[in-house]
């Protein structure tokens, strides 16, 4: 009885399950394996199209006589890099129509040429004429022969799908586009990002879990640049540093803190003199940077305040007692609580802002120094349309994400250990 | 000691008024007024005297008419050290004066005298220099956004500090930029668009995932702990890595340019996360209803739609919301899907638009209101809703 009941439980489970997982496999799963098969082509974005044979068609008189016409098919195959194999052509043609001096490679049948082309080459382009004439010597209307469109069909095979591989890809990946700097620009981004989000959300907690007017309010504030939409907030932070009448630069040279306007998202590196050291800062890196700790550090201040709030008031009184400072409170009692929730949001900030793609896109588009590796995926997929190297930019994030996820893993497991 | 807690005192709440006053001069020249001078020093040296003042003063007379009075002083000084400005900008400063006193009620000459002391003045000023400093820095953007829409190209350039709204006007010319992107632009499709994408994805995404998440809640099956492990290491997976394949694979099979496809997308991304958030709240629903159901012959789908989704709305609703936000969002799939003017989402429409050089930035903008005012209405009205949905949906605590 049991075991029956189990063995339902089990099928009702697994039918519950399957759409969802069906749908993830092929939509996210999926893709993550593609990437391997593609980053080992050459292929480029025109290639992905399966090669088709088309024909386009022009009607033409020959004579006065209306009661015969020439047709010019302009045959070509779609692809570049591809044959299409065993091309079928066929037409039709209204009654009393029949063609004349007909290619030996087709015959006529029942109002309906079909011919059979053999194979296309790559690049293939033949200009096909078919001469017709009305049987009964009347005219022909040429708007009837010009809608009927010719079917064609042909096998060619799926670029994605052949089997010639290439290790290029990575090669251009690891050797080209000065892949050392791009790490370095990326981790830049992933760790200031994640540490600076942290911070600002660690001050914010603090400040909205004392017992101020407009707590509630504050907290809905605060929250603001994570649920704005990314497109709507980039622009408007583009708005406000721009160089020409930007508002930021506007300002700044209003009061004269300024003299010149400062091109925030444009310049790739500011000089800064600081007691007499000289130092070269990263500057639309650090725009951005900062765009991206202004927009995070909300999830960041959520989760903190959440674990704040449940730390136990008596903790704090009982070291008002012993008369603790407000820096001890903070060491002592605060940061110990709050120590496992940040190292998770570390973690889970660090690999976000690592896959990070749409904020540095529509801040600078990559450009002054601000291109990470998903930016590369980006610029080498569609910008130069090379999408086999786009894949292989995506492995290497994968390979990292994996990287990271292992070591993380192994750390919370520690900790687990130890708590 | 005492002098040393004093002179903190002195300095920082000084400090603090100079940031609040400094603030209100750059709200007061984005209205218009030309300053060219921020006066910090000036402003730091009398707020060290009228924070001086004031705990010198103590309690020899009643708080109320103290913070008058000195306020009153204060503005009245601020206003011949300053360049000439307007009666509302002085009033404005009185009335920021007054909130500063108050906010020194709780010091004096006493108190000044008090364990560590110099630290809490310091946390005290931090937490209002804070509040003050992470309010005017988040919605700071918003308020350019919103106002730079509703300006003309040319009141931008001849002068771009000012930010002031012209009522005289009619309101077709203050909402101009709107009518604009409206006509021309066809934002009223992209606006459809959005919404059938979002309402959609948050339909299907339901429709897949209470089901699912009630398997892995409640049954026992084989691959049950690798599924649930696995659903949080997939939402993991960034979007960036899918673009390439999904684009080819979607190219082939025509999906792109479809609002279909998009769909599809969303869906699967927000699935993971959706079915993590409801299986933590079906858990925590008493077996017994259930079995109560079981006992009157529901099956499965029975006990799903009569007893936990009516159980579950507040979870559902959160869910729902979240969604619906990632939904309405999400920016790089719709670049990635969407070439075509016929099919763009709100978010790619308002890209499309910045494309282009000659697009005056009252448009930009205005597109970007459409696009932002949305999804803050529905945060403000369900915050609490969203709330737990964003702190259950990121991370397990």
């Amino acid at each position: 009885m049991s075991d029956t009941l189990s063995k339902l439980e089990k099928r009702t489970a697994y039918t519950l399950v399957l759409p969802a997982v069906l749908l993830v496999f092929a939509i996210v799963l999926f893709p993550i394996f593609a990437n391997v098969w593609i980053s080992f082509k050459d292929i480029e974005l025109k290639d992905i199209r399966i090669p088709e044979p088309r024909a386009k068609k022009i009607v033409k008189p020959i004579s006065e006589n209306q009661s015969e016409l020439k047709i010019i098919y302009k045959l070509r195959n779609s692809s570049l890099i591809q044959e299409i194999r065993n091309v079928q052509f066929q037409d039709k043609f209204p009654t009393n129509v029949s063609p004349i001096n007909l290619d030996p490679r087709c015959n006529f049948q029942s109002k309906k040429v079909v011919c059979n082309f053999g194979n296309w080459q790559a690049k293939f382009r033949e200009n096909f004429e078919i001469t017709i004439q009305n049987n009964n010597g009347e005219i022909i209307d040429k708007k009837i022969i010009k809608s009927q469109k010719p079917i064609l069909s042909g096998k060619a095979d799926n670029p994605l799908l052949t089997t010639n591989f290439t290790l290029e890809n990575f090669k251009k990946v690891f050797y080209e586009n000065n892949f050392i700097e791009l790490l370095l620009t990326t981790f830049y981004f992933t760790f200031f990002g994640t540490v600076g989000a942290i911070i600002f959300g660690i001050l914010a907690a603090q400040l909205v879990n004392q017992k101020i007017q407009g707590r509630t309010y504050m907290r809905g504030i605060l929250l603001f640049p994570y649920v704005g939409p990314v497109v709507a907030l980039a622009y408007t932070w583009t708005l406000l540093l721009d160089p020409n009448s930007g508002t930021l630069n506007e300002l700044l040279v209003n009061f004269n803190i300024i003299e010149q306007p400062i091109n925030l998202l444009g310049q790739k590196y500011i000089t800064m003199s600081i007691l007499g050291f000289e130092f070269k800062l990263r500057l639309a890196l650090t725009t951005v940077i900062f765009f991206e700790i202004w927009r995070y550090f909300p999830l960041a201040f959520l989760f903190i305040l959440a674990r704040l709030q449940a730390i136990p008031q008596s903790l704090y009184e009982a070291a008002d007692v012993d008369g603790a400072s407000p820096i001890q409170k903070f060491i002592h009692i605060t940061l110990p609580q709050i120590i496992t929730i940040i190292s998770i949001l570390f973690m889970i900030r660090f690999i976000w802002n690592f896959n990070k793609f749409e904020d540095i896109f529509l801040l600078t588009g990559g450009a002054s120094g601000t291109r990470t590796l998903p930016i590369n995926v980006y610029q080498q997929g569609f910008a130069v349309s090379d999408i086999g190297t786009g894949s292989a930019v995506s492995i290497v994030i994968v390979m990292l994400l994996l990287s990271f996820m292992v070591i993380y893993f192994r750390l919370i497991g520690k900790r687990a250990n130890e708590v | 000691m005492k002098f040393k807690s004093l002179s903190i005192f002195l300095i920082i709440s000084s400090f603090f008024l100079t940031c609040i006053l400094s603030i209100w001069k750059i709200m007061a020249t984005l209205q218009g007024l030309s300053f060219n001078n921020l006066n910090i020093t000036t402003i730091f040296l009398i707020g060290i005297l009228l924070s001086l003042a004031f705990v010198l003063i103590g309690n020899k007379i009643n708080h109320l008419i103290k913070i008058f009075l000195l306020s009153f002083i204060f503005s009245i000084l601020y206003f011949y050290l300053n360049e000439a400005s307007p009666y509302w900008y002085i009033f404005g400063t009185f009335l920021i004066t007054l909130f500063f006193t108050n906010k020194l009620k709780k010091y004096s000459m006493q108190s000044l005298k008090e364990d560590f002391i110099s630290e809490k003045i310091i946390f005290d000023f931090i937490t209002l220099f804070g509040i003050v400093f992470f309010a005017f820095v988040i919605l700071f953007p918003f308020y350019i956004m919103l106002i730079t829409s509703f300006k003309t190209q040319i009141a931008l350039l001849v002068n771009p500090l000012d930010f002031s709204l012209d009522f005289t006007n009619s309101l077709t010319d203050l909402f101009k930029s709107y009518f604009v992107i409206f006509e021309t632009y066809n934002f009223g499709r992209y606006i459809l668009i959005s919404s059938a994408v979002s309402i959609g994805t948050v339909i299907v995404t339901l429709l897949f995932a209470i089901p699912a998440a009630y398997a892995v809640a409640r049954l026992n099956f084989f691959g049950k702990n690798f599924l649930s492990t696995s659903i949080l290491i997939i939402y993991m997976f960034p979007a960036i890595v899918l673009v390439i394949p999904l684009y080819t694979v979607f190219s082939q099979l025509g999906l792109r340019n479809s609002i279909f496809g998009l769909l599809i997308v969303y869906t699967a991304t927000t699935l993971p996360v959706a079915i993590y958030m409801l299986q933590g709240y079906f858990k925590s629903i008493p077996k017994e209803i259930e079995d109560a159901g079981i006992m009157d012959g529901q099956n499965w789908f029975g006990i799903i739609l009569k007893i936990i989704i009516p159980l579950s709305l507040p979870a559902i609703t959160s869910v729902a919301l979240y969604v619906f936000m990632i939904a309405w969002n999400e920016f790089l799939f719709s670049l990635m899907f969407l070439d075509s003017p016929k099919s763009f989402t709100l978010s790619r429409a308002i890209q499309y638009l910045s494309g282009d050089a000659e697009t005056p930035r009252q448009y930009l903008m205005a597109g970007s209101v459409i696009v932002t005012v949305p999804v803050l209405l529905i945060f403000i009205y369900f915050e609490k809703y969203l709330v737990s949905g964003l702190t259950a949906g990121s991370v397990k605590e």
